[in-house]
């Protein structure tokens, strides 16, 4: 044989064919479908996975290269970020609080996407499908590291931010992030990548990386602006196997595309409910605004969306079901949901507070046919309370949606003055939800969404109190033991901002008077 | 026609990248929200390696856009000389 | 914006989370390992059961026969977190390709005899496919595995063995043509002497405790076969009958195993320590899957190294023995 000694480099496509495609092999010792035992069982049918397409053709060298640059370039700011005591450049203390509703609702999910794509990244039978995934599992776990290394400096000076893993197992309103994910966790891997990577990577996330982390930005947050983009700059790899998939699946097989259609339905729904904290935060909780969460939307969600569904019409696929809904909404739900967590204040982690003039005024600009007309006389009105005195706080525990665990706060389609209500019986029992969708949602999968873990009933059955904790004893208050397992630092980490630790901390910190703390 | 998107971060290293698309694609329009460079281009939009190495006068490697890339739409495809996006509608 | 901070002193409420004080206490700031890692996975009040394995939570103990009071004890000595982790396999990568360029300056490849070549082509093709059983079965392990400390090594483990598999794809593209790889291949499918060691690594792919795996993919089978094939066949075998080439573009592999023996081992030793029962389990799955790995290798090990194969096999059995004995296993 001669030896080639010049010769001809492989092109990136045939490269990463070789490097990946050819590791695989039938296996015969044990039968292939023993091996990969998953993937079949949601009915999803796959004639040959040869044709996934691997768009980004990312093989180890150039993942460990360009990954490490990636982390080098973010940690020298994180470090320089906690060595200049960053955390006092940004605008405002209540700013602090977004960061908050960030580390215990997403962080957290993060590491999730972690574990069930290593799930997915060992189950499913074509090589490609699974070699992306693989990254993407050590992406999700780059992203809850660096989000926590990153944070890790604010919750050593803001309260709120010290249980993020416990919160997240255990408070009422982080079971709408993590029963959204653990319902895509433990459904099957097409499901699973049609609800994560493509329903909410590829619909979705724009709207909570891109424009929230401007408005981190613009309020001088450098440190989370930077892990922001930094894990978004993965993001581009995950939004593309999402729509990937997709196709796959939709290409593979006619028969695969009504269930692909229902999944897009489900997921499109529950991502969007989900959201509704990323729209409170957005138009509630930067004291220095970007984009409203409307105009964010409507660049992310409605233009790029119409030319998505657009694309896969070819294939028989439409809209979700609750785009126009959700197209709706965009005038309501940050209003709805910060509504909630106002009232709901000294039940909740972080802070709120009565919008100043001027953050109404921006309001009222945005939001032009609803703000003023539904939403501001109500914030008028408490504003006079708390001024009297009066800061209303709810005191009596929400009726909770089913499926997306939302209180039900959110109005019908069309009368933004009529809160929605929907039941369905199952097995001789009555359940709650939010909307059409939530409902259908649960019609069509009962048995999964009767174990949800629902914090209220939870709360009512006596779950939500540390061991050995004695309800019968004299004096004993169910709230407080509740905040207690929780691991609430009552008057610390709840209650108005008006007054609150950090408000004090921030300004004495920065030199200010506690009246000139907002600038 | 349908918009492609393509968003990096607004930074030394991409800038290069941003001219070298804004040379390529002439009905391509870049933006710049706070911290981010976004271009969108009706159709389709393609990042191509040569520019860039003639912008920064050295070999580019078209993997390294990855570094500073934030977001895309479109259906991608690369290989070692180009980069695309495009509706197929 | 600067903030004058004038001689104020800014104190810290508290010095880490709550969950990683209580291991490492509040007294000073936690490590970035010790924040990335430690109980930081979810525990409590899933939702619903995984319609994939209706039997289990998301996260479950009992997946596995090994039973600790604390999964958190499975620490990383290397205390490796994904940046500590990727900037170590980024530097190791730039050794490497360090490496290539030498052995293309000098023309190395060229300088090598037809048979050293085919045999190093023949012994380490077939091996691509070994190590994509191993990023199989470390995905496993991390997916069903229970703890942080214990599955987050195991992805960086996984995607260590894919980067292996492509340091041998590249070895066979910069020895060879590309169809190099498939003589590989179906070697592995069809040649008797790969067959007991195929058969072993997909029986290794049904195994469903995530810690016999462990002990079955990470200790038993690369335990031998690493030392087996990167010390005795390539460094002192091929090495030195001119395939210095071989032993440059495959350095990542023994530096590699070697790194991550230390955390293998400290996950046996820390498992084993808890209890006799404990103990008991990982010195059978150890002596059923070592035994099983070293009859497996025996034919590869002769294929490489001749008449001496299978005494250079049984001194890295010895090795792994002496390695697990330290560990706390006696065999
Ligand atoms: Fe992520
Ligand atoms: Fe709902």
């Amino acid at each position: 044989m001669d030896t080639p000694v010049l010769k001809k480099k492989l092109g990136l496509k045939e490269r990463y064919a070789a490097m990946t495609r050819g590791l695989h092999w039938d296996t015969t010792y044990q039968p292939m479908d023993k091996v990969f035992p998953y993937d079949k069982y949601e009915g999803i049918k796959i004639h040959d996975w040869d044709k996934w397409e691997d768009p980004f053709r990312l093989t180890m060298d150039a993942y460990w290269k360009y990954q490490g640059e990636k982390e080098k370039k973010l940690y020298a700011v994180i470090d320089a970020f906690a060595q200049n005591n960053g955390q006092l450049g940004v605008t405002d203390a209540r700013y602090i609080n977004a960061l908050k509703v960030f580390l215990t609702g997403v962080t957290p999910l993060e590491y999730n996407a972690h574990r069930l794509f290593a799930h997915v990244g060992r189950q499913f039978t074509g090589t490609g499908a699974r070699v992306a995934c693989q990254m993407q599992s050590i992406d999700e776990l780059r992203h809850y590291q660096t989000e926590t290394h990153a944070l890790s400096h604010y919750n050593k000076y803001f309260n709120g931010m010290h249980s993020p893993k416990h919160m997240n197992d255990r408070v009422w309103y982080l079971s709408v992030p993590k029963s959204y994910f653990e319902d895509a966790c433990t459904s099957g891997p097409f499901e699973f990548l049609t609800a994560v990577s493509f329903s909410f990577e590829y619909l979705l996330t724009n709207l909570l990386f891109v424009p929230f982390m401007s408005g981190a930005a613009h309020n001088g947050d450098m440190s989370t602006v930077t892990f922001g983009f930094s894990a978004q700059s993965d993001e581009s790899r995950h939004m593309t196997l999402g729509i990937e998939c997709l196709k796959f699946m939709l290409e593979q097989d006619p028969d695969n595309v009504p269930i692909v259609q229902g999944w897009i339905d489900k997921w499109f729904w529950r991502g969007y409910r989900l959201l509704s904290i990323v729209a409170m935060m957005q138009d509630y909780m930067l004291p220095k605004r970007v984009m409203s969460w409307r105009e964010g939307w409507e660049m992310y969600i409605e233009q790029n969306g119409e030319s998505l569904f657009r694309d896969l019409a070819r294939y028989g696929i439409r809209k979700p079901k609750g785009w126009v809904q959700a197209c709706e909404g965009k005038n309501h739900i940050s209003h709805q949901t910060y509504a909630v967590f106002y009232s709901y204040g000294a039940a909740a982690a972080f802070h709120t507070w009565v919008p100043e003039e001027e953050e109404m005024a921006w309001l009222s600009e945005k939001y032009p046919e609803t703000f003023e007309k539904y939403y501001l006389p109500r914030w008028n009105y408490w504003r006079e309370q708390a001024k009297n005195g009066n800061r209303f706080y709810q005191k009596t525990l929400p009726m909770l949606c089913q499926t997306c665990q939302i209180p039900m706060i959110f109005t019908e389609p069309g009368d933004a003055t009529k809160i929605a209500y929907r039941e369905s019986d199952y097995q001789g029992d009555k359940y709650h939800f939010c909307s059409d969708h939530c409902k259908e949602i649960f019609d069509n999968e009962p048995e999964k969404y009767v174990q949800a873990w629902l914090p209220v009933h939870q709360i009512y059955q006596g779950n939500c109190f540390k061991p050995g904790v004695d309800p019968t004893k004299e004096g004993f208050d169910p709230l407080l033991a509740v905040f207690d397992y929780y691991n609430f630092k009552v008057g610390r980490d709840n209650l108005d901002f008006e007054g609150s630790e950090d408000q004090k901390n921030f300004a004495a910190w920065r030199g200010d008077s506690v009246q000139g703390a907002k600038k | 026609m349908s918009n492609v998107f393509i968003v990096f971060q607004d930074n030394d290293d991409s800038r290069p990248i941003i001219e070298a698309i804004l040379a390529d694609n002439a009905q391509a329009q870049a933006t710049y929200p706070t911290g981010l460079v976004k271009i969108d281009a009706p159709g389709s939009l393609v990042v191509r390696r040569e520019t860039i190495e003639e912008l920064i006068g050295r070999p580019f490697d078209l993997q390294q856009i990855h570094v500073n890339l934030v977001t895309i739409s479109g259906h991608i495809d690369e290989d070692d000389d180009q980069l695309s996006l495009k509706w197929n509608n | 914006m600067t903030v004058e901070l004038h001689a104020r002193e800014i104190q810290p409420l508290r010095n880490t989370f709550t969950h990683t004080a209580y291991y490492v206490g509040n007294d000073r700031p936690a490590s970035r390992y010790q924040e990335a890692t430690l109980d930081v996975q979810p525990s409590d009040n899933f939702h619903y059961r995984p319609t994939w394995d209706p039997e289990h939570e998301i996260y479950d103990k009992s997946r596995t026969k090994i039973k600790l009071a604390d999964w958190n004890v499975l620490r990383d000595p290397r205390q490796y977190y994904y940046a500590t982790w990727t900037i170590a396999r980024a530097r190791q990568q730039d050794a490497m390709e360090s490496n290539y360029e030498f052995v293309q300056s000098r023309g190395l490849v060229a300088k090598m005899s037809d048979a050293v070549r085919n045999k190093a082509c023949e012994v380490l093709m077939p091996l691509r496919h070994v190590a994509w059983g191993g990023n199989m079965n470390n995905s496993s392990i991390c997916a069903y595995g229970y703890g942080a400390p214990f599955t987050a090594p195991a992805m960086f483990h996984a995607m260590d063995h894919l980067g292996a598999a492509q340091f041998i794809t590249r070895l066979g593209l910069a020895l060879d043509e590309p169809a190099v790889l498939d003589a590989g291949k179906n070697d592995w499918l069809n040649a008797a002497c790969w067959q007991p060691l195929r058969r072993y690594v997909e029986d290794t792919l049904v195994l469903q405790d995530p810690f016999e795996l462990f002990i079955a993919q990470n200790l038993a089978l690369d335990g031998l076969l690493y030392p087996l094939i990167y010390d005795y066949f390539v460094d002192d075998h091929i090495a030195l009958q001119g395939g210095t080439a071989v032993a440059m573009l495959t350095a990542f592999m023994p530096e590699w195993h070697a790194e991550s023996a230390r955390w293998i081992d400290a996950v046996v030793k820390m498992a084993a320590v808890e209890s006799d029962d404990n103990r008991q389990l990982i010195l059978a799955w150890l002596t059923t899957w070592a035994d099983r790995a070293q009859a497996a290798l025996s034919p590869v090990a002769e294929l490489a190294l001749g008449n001496n194969g299978l005494t250079a096999l049984q001194e890295v059995r010895d090795a792994l023995d002496m390695r697990c004995k330290k560990a706390g296993i006696v065999v």
